[in-house]
């Protein structure tokens, strides 16, 4: 066979295969494209944990397609315009380092729709969405600051990106409120996903001292690691990791997907699909809070919850002034509440947090 | 910058810890190339080990079956090299690269369905009476098992080059395998069992990553250790005591510099995930390597 005819029935298969999609009986494909591997135990897991709620609510009309630990970057642009090609109608590309690879495959396919997770690009076919975790930030910040017993709480942070620092600023607020003489130690990993780096970023806070780790990566290393050295206090990431409980993990973020999936497959059947920005909380759901394990005495379980539930309501936000930032200029009067503008594209520290963000 | 922060006695503890995977690898190639044979393999030895180690513990529930499980998996890959460099006679440096990158597809393949599986948990010894000396107690004698057991190795692997009949043969093979063979020692023996030997360690350095240093099974989870190993045999001018020196040096900047990170140092995160590599290599530099084993990299063969 030479190479034109290879090609010649290459796009003839192509052809057939897209001529197939269009056939309204088919059922809604879904794409989605994770940046870890499933069993992650945290961030991708919980993403596929939606896909499958997905797969349940609609049974035959939808199918779904994912491919996991995809790495952020070229690569990632490669596997979007496959899945495009192969008649997704839907691809949910769910990690910030997609942003730019996104926006290029969806220039190259304006009748897929594209959802892209925790990014600021948007186009007419491509949304994004993402949800408030800092929310639940504040309250593992006022769980851990009334936790610690060394007064040091270790942070292992991936990416110098916004939302990674509005998770150590609402945390850093919210535990040197009920502890003045809190203090955080931060380490950045520059990874989502690597359990050798995650484990050895755990124990060598532990060693400095922290009895206490907050973790912005999506593997459960750090747990281990706490668990291990017995005393540390730590909370679920992206996903309960109550495999853990009741300690050292004390409580978890829950970020819960699967709602707006629904919603959005929904609305891509019935050609309602337009290009939004979503930013859902605790309130919505988007965020949850797993249990607070026994570990916690009573009273600091109880102003938790009631934490908890000033922010469901709405009646408190986790940036309400007086703040300042990291270098003692005012950010927020007293009484004033941050824009979403601005926390999104946070990039500094606030006030009493010792180091340098990595540019 | 608070450098109060940093525990001396701890850092100096985890530096024991941190270098053993590394320690474990390069010293079952340091005996490879001492016959003579260059394996570059040693990463996807180690990788291969680190994952059938921690698929036999997950299915046994017992640590110490998975190092033999990885020790035999990284062993049987070892094979696949020696048969194909001793009796196929082909090309080692070729060979072992291609052996790395056979082991990483292979153990990603294998390792489907045990990503985010909890490994059994294998507890620090804490030896009595020596383990109560102050500052040296907890630095050198309150560690898991394998950290002396790869301590053992290397004493082992040096005692057995210099005071045994068969490490002089070994010795003799990777100096020079014409002459050996003429005063009848079976060359192809020695180097296959040196090869076996070589592959069983690199497989317990990898399972020594996932099942305690981590303890988790993630796909290429040892990043470039075995590649380090390599540089670490030729630091150590292929001296099993030199050896040992190299890692600590390796495994000493790795902690130093996440635990300058925590301490707040004024210096790129950059700069500092890249200082292990920039000390092995400045280290390799500055030091006059020895000689290398007279035979090494050549293939063998009786007919000529």
């Amino acid at each position: 066979m030479t190479i034109k005819t290879l090609l010649a029935s290459a796009t003839l298969a192509l052809g057939l295969a897209t001529g197939a999609t269009a056939d309204a009986n088919d059922p809604t494909k879904v794409g989605f494209i994770y940046v870890g591997p499933v069993g992650d135990g945290g961030w991708t897991y919980e993403h596929n944990q939606g896909r499958l709620a997905v797969e349940e609510y609609f049974g035959d009309a939808v199918e779904t397609v994912f491919v996991e630990s995809v790495p952020e970057g070229p690569d990632a642009e490669r596997v979007m315009t496959q899945m495009a090609l192969q008649g997704a109608d839907l691809i949910f590309t769910t990690s910030f380092g997609y942003m730019d690879q996104t926006i290029a495959v969806a220039e190259k396919f304006p009748d897929v729709k594209f959802e892209h997770a925790t990014g600021y690009k948007r186009a007419e076919n491509v949304s994004t969405y993402s949800a408030r975790f800092y929310e639940g930030r504040a309250v593992q910040g006022h769980i851990a600051g009334q936790m610690t017993e060394s007064n040091v709480i270790g942070y292992i942070a991936s990416f110098p990106i916004p939302e990674v620092i509005r998770g150590i600023n609402s945390a850093y607020l919210h535990a040197k409120a009920v502890n003045p003489d809190v203090e955080f130690k931060i380490v950045w990993a520059y990874t989502w996903f690597d359990p050798a780096k995650e484990a050895e970023a755990a124990n060598v806070l532990i060693e400095q001292g922290a009895d206490v780790i907050l973790q912005h990566t999506d593997s459960t290393a750090p747990q281990a690691a706490a668990q291990a050295a017995g005393n540390v206090v730590t909370f679920g990431q992206a996903s309960d990791m109550a495999e853990f409980a009741p300690y050292p993990r004390v409580s978890s973020i829950i970020d819960d997907w699967a709602p707006y999936y629904i919603a959005r497959t929904q609305a891509v059947i019935d050609g309602t699909w337009e290009s939004t920005d979503t930013w859902d909380g605790i309130g919505p759901g988007m965020v949850g809070i797993g249990e607070i394990s026994d570990a916690v005495p009573a009273d600091v379980k109880a102003s938790a919850e009631a934490l908890i539930e000033r922010l469901r309501t709405g009646e408190y936000q986790p940036f309400t002034g007086p703040i300042n930032k990291q270098d003692g200029s005012v950010w927020l009067a007293e009484g004033e509440v941050a824009d979403d503008g601005t926390l999104a594209g946070m990039n500094f520290y606030v006030e009493g947090i010792v180091g340098d963000i990595p540019q | 910058m608070d450098l109060s922060s940093i525990n001396p006695i701890l850092l100096l503890a985890s530096l024991m810890v941190a270098a053993t995977p590394i320690l474990l690898a390069a010293i079952g190639e340091l005996v490879v190339e001492r016959a003579g044979v260059l394996n570059l393999g040693v990463e996807g030895m180690m990788i291969t080990g680190a994952v059938c180690g921690f698929v036999v513990a997950v299915a046994t529930n017992s640590p110490w079956l998975g190092f033999l499980g990885a020790a035999v998996g990284g062993a049987l890959l070892s094979l696949i090299f020696g048969f194909l460099t001793q009796f196929l006679l082909s090309n080692q440096v070729a060979t072992g690269l291609a052996l790395t990158l056979f082991g990483l597809g292979l153990s990603a393949l294998i390792g489907q369905g045990y990503i985010g599986v909890k490994a059994p948990s294998f507890p620090d010894w804490y030896i009595p009476l020596l383990g109560d000396i102050p500052f040296v107690g907890p630095i050198v004698f309150q560690h898991d098992p394998m950290v002396y057991v790869g301590l053992a190795i290397v004493a082992g692997t040096w005692g057995y080059l210099k005071y045994t009949r068969a490490g002089l043969i070994l010795r003799a093979v990777g100096e020079n395998h014409e002459a050996a063979h003429a005063l009848g020692y079976h060359v192809l023996r020695v180097r296959m069992l040196a090869i076996m030997f070589g592959g069983a360690c690199a497989g317990l350095g990898g399972a020594y990553l996932s099942l305690v240093r981590v303890p988790q099974w993630t796909e290429g989870m040892t990043a470039g250790a075995g590649w380090i190993a390599l540089a670490i045999v030729v630091f150590a001018s292929w001296r099993p005591w030199r050896l040992l020196l190299g890692a600590y040096l390796f495994g000493g900047v790795t902690v130093l510099q996440l635990n300058l990170q925590a301490a707040g140092a004024a210096i790129g995160v950059e700069y500092l995930s890249m200082a292990p590599y920039l000390a092995t290599i400045a280290v390799l530099v500055i030091m006059r390597a020895g000689r290398a084993p007279g035979s090494l990299g050549q293939s063998f063969h009786a007919s000529r």
